[in-house]
This record gives structure tokens, sequence and C-alpha cells, in this order.
């Protein structure tokens, strides 16, 4: 805990990320307001004025001192999310009031949420995973101060020299402009959709990866550690590219739920992975109850590369998530695991999507969802040959389990093939805990929340067993959690 | 192997029971008491399955009327989960499937819930994997997925390795014999009568004789139309029977 320095407001300006150094070509007033900012702590305290204008997304970039090119994709972003229709699938998002968010906090801001502002429930949902005080601080978006340098100087010592980047968005652009230029919007265009749009005009933070070819990083990089209050954002970009022949495993938890004050999370995921490279992305994720899950992640495969996304969605109100793979290149591969468990009150509509775009390419496709009580979970999904595809193989399995009479699932595969020579199968199966498993159960002793738990973990135990330990056991104590006192 | 010593019997007093407004058992009345074998014959459909899946306490056979007990426990007023732990069990025709769940991990849980001595791990595993050995099963299921893609008569082993497992003072036991070829049935007989002379007392819910011939009877039962219509001690009706089928024993009142 030691390494964790206190600082006092002003403090903050020691992150690079928080102040940054007036960039060239900063008008003279955002200067004078830098400095005065400098100065006086109270002016760090940025809070951007509710509601999405040209101004606030002009304000934004010129505080962060981004290039011009930067600035306008945002304001490209901005203009198609005013023109692109909500989505009309999946949940009902009319909810939404994007005059009513705030797109922009200053971290400082955030830092002076304290401690006793966190939910009770919250707070308990941390002592019992067993989360350490200060990390407990990060998550609930109240401690800023823990440093995050620290940990990109370990790695930095242990990649450097191989080229390893594995820093927050921000400092990307700072530092490698010519990559975050190359891939920015490259495989999600801003376009996309309405909340890719958003994201490419408000996003703040996120993470940058980027594996120079051949090279094999063998540890998960974790964005678990890569702490600062700014990476809370909800409009996070994060990108993620694996050079030819490169290897490597991001994984970004915030196996606790993430404490926000706004309901929006709308955030960008891409990943390239070059020829020959194999890149796996994992997540556990566990929203506050009154949050928008609304994440575009894809990721574009080339000849002979494995993508890998392992996606596990808890907590939120609405989420909808759907990790694309595009196949590119000849041989290419996708994985795609999730799972989501819907409660009272949340309608989790993921899935997976996956475009054979070149002969020979894999896919398999493993989706699990669990809806209880009230709550709504199902797959949508998507699988697509292109012609001259030949050789594509594809498998889908999705599963659901349904507990309790009011709970729903739904199921929505949809296949789109338009070369012959191609293989495609698919897989689903609907159970409800059935009267018999727990008869069988409890028959031998244990009491009925124990059988249905044991069942449910058992429902997800394929996914469980492809994530790193310590996701395993706490995605298994956030199921145990949300599966209590769900029998009578 | 440590016994918990059992003092009462199994006593099942005019129990009916009814599914959908009909009465599929009618009166059953009999006392099993620790160490005895009771065998419980007759045609299909004639409620033996029903009475021990009450006996259990099946929420499709909730509808019960009279008294089942083990000693002064009254297992009517009791879920499931409790009547195991009064020290019933029942080794079911078809075992529900629990995919994900490792069988080890499984009998771990439900020796801890029985509250039955707590082995280490390697202690546990040891003993599970003898178990295994036992019944003629290789010591890899104790990785399997409960039940899952196991074949018939690999579920009726698997059935009677948990019973040894967890200890129970009664067991029922449906059919456990079918799907078994002759070397797993005389390994099976052979698990239960070790637990029978440690005190287990046992129904045996079969349609043949091959099972008792492991396994004597000290009483054999004859059920129809939901009524035990006949008992006597020993395998003289269970002999009858392979003579000349349940009319032999049961006469022309056969009518199911």
């Amino acid at each position: 805990m030691d390494n964790i320095p206190t600082i006092d407001r002003a403090g903050t300006a020691g992150v690079p990320v928080v102040a940054p150094p007036p960039a060239a070509g900063m008008t003279d007033a955002a200067k004078d307001e830098y400095r005065f900012g400098f100065h006086d702590p109270e002016d760090y305290v940025y809070r951007a004025p509710k509601g999405l204008s040209r101004d606030l997304v002009e304000d934004i970039s010129r505080r962060k001192g981004e290039p011009e090119w930067m600035l306008e994709k945002r304001l490209e972003g901005l203009k198609l999310f005013q023109r692109k229709p909500m989505p009309r699938w999946g949940a009902d998002l009319s909810d939404i009031d994007f005059d009513r968010i705030t797109y922009y906090i200053k971290p400082s801001e955030q830092e002076e949420r304290s401690w006793d502002d966190v939910p009770e429930k919250i707070k308990k949902t941390f002592d019992r995973l067993g989360i350490p005080e200060a990390e407990k601080k990060w998550l609930a978006g109240v401690g800023a101060q823990y440093e995050s340098e620290t940990v990109y100087h370990n790695l930095k010592r242990e990649w450097v020299e191989k080229g390893v980047v594995f820093t927050d968005m921000d400092t990307a652009l700072r530092e490698r402009p010519e990559i975050v230029k190359q891939y920015f919007g490259a495989i999600i265009p801003a376009g996309d959709n309405k909340f890719a749009a958003l994201n490419t005009a408000v996003w703040s933070g996120g993470s940058f990866v980027y594996v120079p070819a051949g090279v094999t990083v063998d540890v998960p990089l974790q964005a678990y550690f890569r702490i600062n209050a700014r990476d809370m954002g909800q409009f996070e970009r994060t990108m993620i590219i694996g050079g030819p022949g490169s290897t490597l495993h991001y994984v970004e938890g915030c196996t606790a739920p993430t404490y926000s004050s706004d309901s929006l999370h709308a955030a960008v995921v891409e990943v390239i992975a070059l020829p020959g490279s194999r890149v796996r992305y994992t997540t556990i994720q566990n929203w506050s109850h009154n949050v928008y899950n609304l994440v575009t992640k894809r990721a574009a495969a080339y000849e002979g590369s494995t993508v890998e996304w392992v996606d596990g969605n808890l907590g939120s109100k609405v989420t909808m998530k759907y990790p694309s793979v595009y196949l590119l290149g000849r041989g290419a591969h996708a994985e795609i695991l999730s799972v989501a468990m819907a409660n009272d009150g949340q309608y989790i509509d993921a899935g997976a999507k996956v475009i054979h775009a070149a002969p020979d390419t894999t896919s398999s496709v493993v989706s699990k969802s669990i809806s209880k009580g009230k709550g709504r979970a199902g797959y949508r999904g998507l699988v697509q040959v292109e012609p001259g595809a030949v050789g594509a193989r594809s498998s889908v399995r999705c599963d659901a389990l349904i507990l309790g009479p009011e709970a729903r699932s739904d199921t929505y595969p949809y296949m789109d093939v338009r070369e012959e020579e191609s293989n495609i199968e698919h897989e689903a199966t609907v159970s409800r805990v059935g009267e018999e498993q727990l008869f069988y159960l409890t028959s031998r002793g244990l009491s009925e929340a124990e059988a249905a738990l044991m069942i449910v973990n058992g429902f997800i135990e394929p996914i469980v067993k492809e994530l790193p330990m310590e996701y395993a056991v706490e995605l298994n104590r956030l199921v145990e959690m949300e599966m209590e006192g769900s029998v009578g | 192997m440590k016994k918990k010593l059992s003092k009462g019997n199994l006593v099942l007093d005019s129990v009916y029971v009814r599914v959908e407004g009909k009465r599929i058992v009618r009166g059953v009345s009999m006392t099993i008491k620790p160490g005895e074998i009771h065998a419980l014959m007759g045609p299909n459909g004639t409620g033996k399955s029903s009475l021990a899946l009450a006996l259990m306490g099946h929420p499709r056979y909730e509808n019960v009327e009279g008294s089942a007990r083990i000693g002064h426990t009254e297992l009517f007023d009791l879920s499931p989960s409790e009547r195991a732990k009064a020290g019933l069990f029942l080794a079911m025709q078809s075992p529900a499937e629990i995919p994900g769940v490792p069988m080890s991990d499984f009998v771990r849980t439900a020796r801890r819930e029985l509250g039955l001595e707590d082995l280490s791990g390697m202690k546990f595993d040891r003993k599970l994997k003898s178990e295994l050995k036992l019944i003629g099963m290789d010591g890899a299921f104790a990785g399997r997925y409960l039940n899952e893609g196991f074949s018939g008569g690999e579920k009726k082993r698997t059935e009677v390795l948990q019973m040894r497992m967890l200890e129970p003072k009664f067991a029922i036991l449906d059919e456990i014999d079918s799907g078994l070829d002759i070397d797993a049935l005389v390994a099976v007989a052979r698990g239960i009568g070790e637990m029978v002379a440690s005190g287990m007392g046992v129904l045996v819910i079969t349609h043949y004789r091959r099972l008792l011939d492991h396994l004597p009877p000290d009483m054999v039962h004859i059920m129809s139309g939901g009524e035990i219509v006949r008992s006597s001690p020993g395998m003289e009706l269970a002999n009858v029977l392979e003579a000349g089928g349940y009319e032999a024993v049961v006469g022309r009142e056969v009518s199911v």
C-alpha cells in the first residue's frame, strides 16, 4: 500500500495524463486556462456541461492537447452520431437522454467523490470479493492517486527492449501518434453505429497495446492495474495491435461492480491481428445496475492469425455487446466465448459476429447465457461467409439456462452464407434449471440454493476454465452472489 | 469405513401417493431394519418407482398420506436434502446429468453437507479412486462431469458409488441392476452387500432374481396396482416369479 502516493488535489497534476502540457497550436486562452489551473487546483476541477455539442468536442480535444487529425475524427464522429438512428433491435434504449449525460469529467473532479459516497451494496461487494482497500477505491472511481506509472515501468523493464507498448490511449496518442493514426477507426469506423460514433466524438482513456513482429508476451497484459481515474471514463477507447507472428493476451477486468455515477458506457475496442499473430482479449465486467453498457468490439484477423474473445458480462441495466472478428486472410481463426447473466431488471443482449472473408478461415463461437428472476439474457449472433471464402468452417453453440418461471432467454442466430464450399454448424440449447437436476442434487444432501449454484457453475464451466485463475475465481464468486436468494 | 450406527428402522405406514388426483400408491406398509435387504418386485407401472421418489421427496410426488420415518424422524415433513441428512438415499432409475460438475467435486460437497468425516484432498481422492475401482470403473471418472455422457450401466454404478461414499442408513435402489453385465452386477452387489453387512438397510426394486442371488433378501414384496399384494421372507416369491411370472404370484387380479 505504501507505493500509493498520498496526494493533495493539485498533486494530481503529477500524472501526465491529467494535466497535459500546453501543446503547440493551443489557443492563448487555453494556455491561460492551463496555467491558471496549474496554480489553482480548484480549476482542475472540470466537468463539461451536460449534453453534446461541437463546442464540447472541441473543448475535450483542446484540453487533451490533441493533434488536429484527432479533432477531425471526433467531429466526424459527432456528425455521424447526430445522424445515426438508435439501434432498432434488442433492448429499449429510449430512456437514454443524451442531453443529460456528462461526456467529459476531468479526473480531479472524480477524486472529490469520497469513499463515503459509494453505495453500500457496492462496498459490500468489494469486501466479499476480498479486494484490497486501495483497489476498492479505484474501482469505485474514488482513488485516482493509484499510481499507474509504476506498473508501466515494471512492464517496460521486461518488454521495452522488445518494443512492446502498453499504456493508456491518451498517452499513446502523444507518444505513438503514427500507430494510433494508422489504426484509429480502421476496424470500427465512426459511422459503424450510433454508439461507436459517440465514442469517437468524446472518447477518453482506454488501453493501448502494441506488440511488435515476432514478439511473444507470455504474461497477460492486465488493465486491472493500469489504474487512474481518467481511465474510468465512460467512453474509453482501446486499441490492441499484434504484429506479425506475435502473441499477446490482454486482460481487462473490473471484476467488481464498476461504480459509475453516469448511466451510459459506450466503449470501442479495436483489435488488429497481423499475419500469423495470436491475440486473446479477456474481460469480465460487472457493471452497477444503472448502466447502459453499449460496447462495440471488433477484431481484424489477417492471414494465419488467431483472435480470441473471452467475454463475461454481469451487471448493467442493459448490455448490448457483440464481439466480432473479421477473418480477412487465409487460414485466420476466431474463437469467441461469452457468458452473460441477467438478473431482475436486467436485459443482456450479447452475442458474437464472425465474417469469413477469406478461404480456409475457421471460427468457433460458444455462448452461455443465464437468466434469473425477471432477467432477460439472449444471444444474437451472425456468421457470414463471403463469396470466395472456400473451405470456411464455423461452429456456433449457444446455451441458455433459465432460472425461474419469469426469466427469459432469446436466441437470434443469423447465418448469411454466400459460399457453397463452406460448412456452418449451429447448435442451440435452452434449459430450465430442471426439477430433475435440483431433485437429484438435493436428494444427496445439498440445499436447493447450493444445488442451483452448482448447476449454474457447471453450466459456465467451459468458459471459466479458459480464464486466468484469479478471474475464474472472481467470476464464480460473482455468480454466487447473483445466485443468492434465488431459490425459495 | 466409519459407520453411523443406525438404531431406527425405516418404517412405511399406510403410504399413499397421489399424482394429478390419481392414487398410484395405495396404502403401502413395511418395516426395514438396519442391515436388512427387502426386495420390491412387480409389473411395470404398479407404483414402485413412484413410491421410491415419494419417499425421497420428489416434487412431482409431493401429495402423500400416511407416514414414512427413520427412527422417530418423519420423512414426509422434510425436504429432499433433509431426508438425505436423516440417512435416506435413493439410487435413481434415471439419474440427472449435471454438465460441468466433476463427480469428485459433487461427492465432496455432498459429504460435507451430510456431515461426514472431512477427508483431506488426497485422502478423499484415494478413497474415491478405490471406490471407483471396486465397482469396476476407471479412476478417470472422478473428473468426469456427473452422469454426462455416461452409459446406462455407468450411471447405475455411479449411483452405487455415491451410496457408498455418502454412507446412508437406508438405501432404496431403483432397478440398479438394469444395464449391467454380469461382472458389473457382481461388483455392484458386492458393493451393496458390504454396506448391508455394516448396518445399512436396503429396499431393492427389481424385476429380476439375478441381483437377489447376490443380495439374498430378508423379505420380498410384490406390488400390484399400487398395493403390496404379497410379502414373504426369503427367496420364495422371487423363485415363483421367475418360474411363472407375476400372474403366478398375484393371480388373475393383476390389473393395472
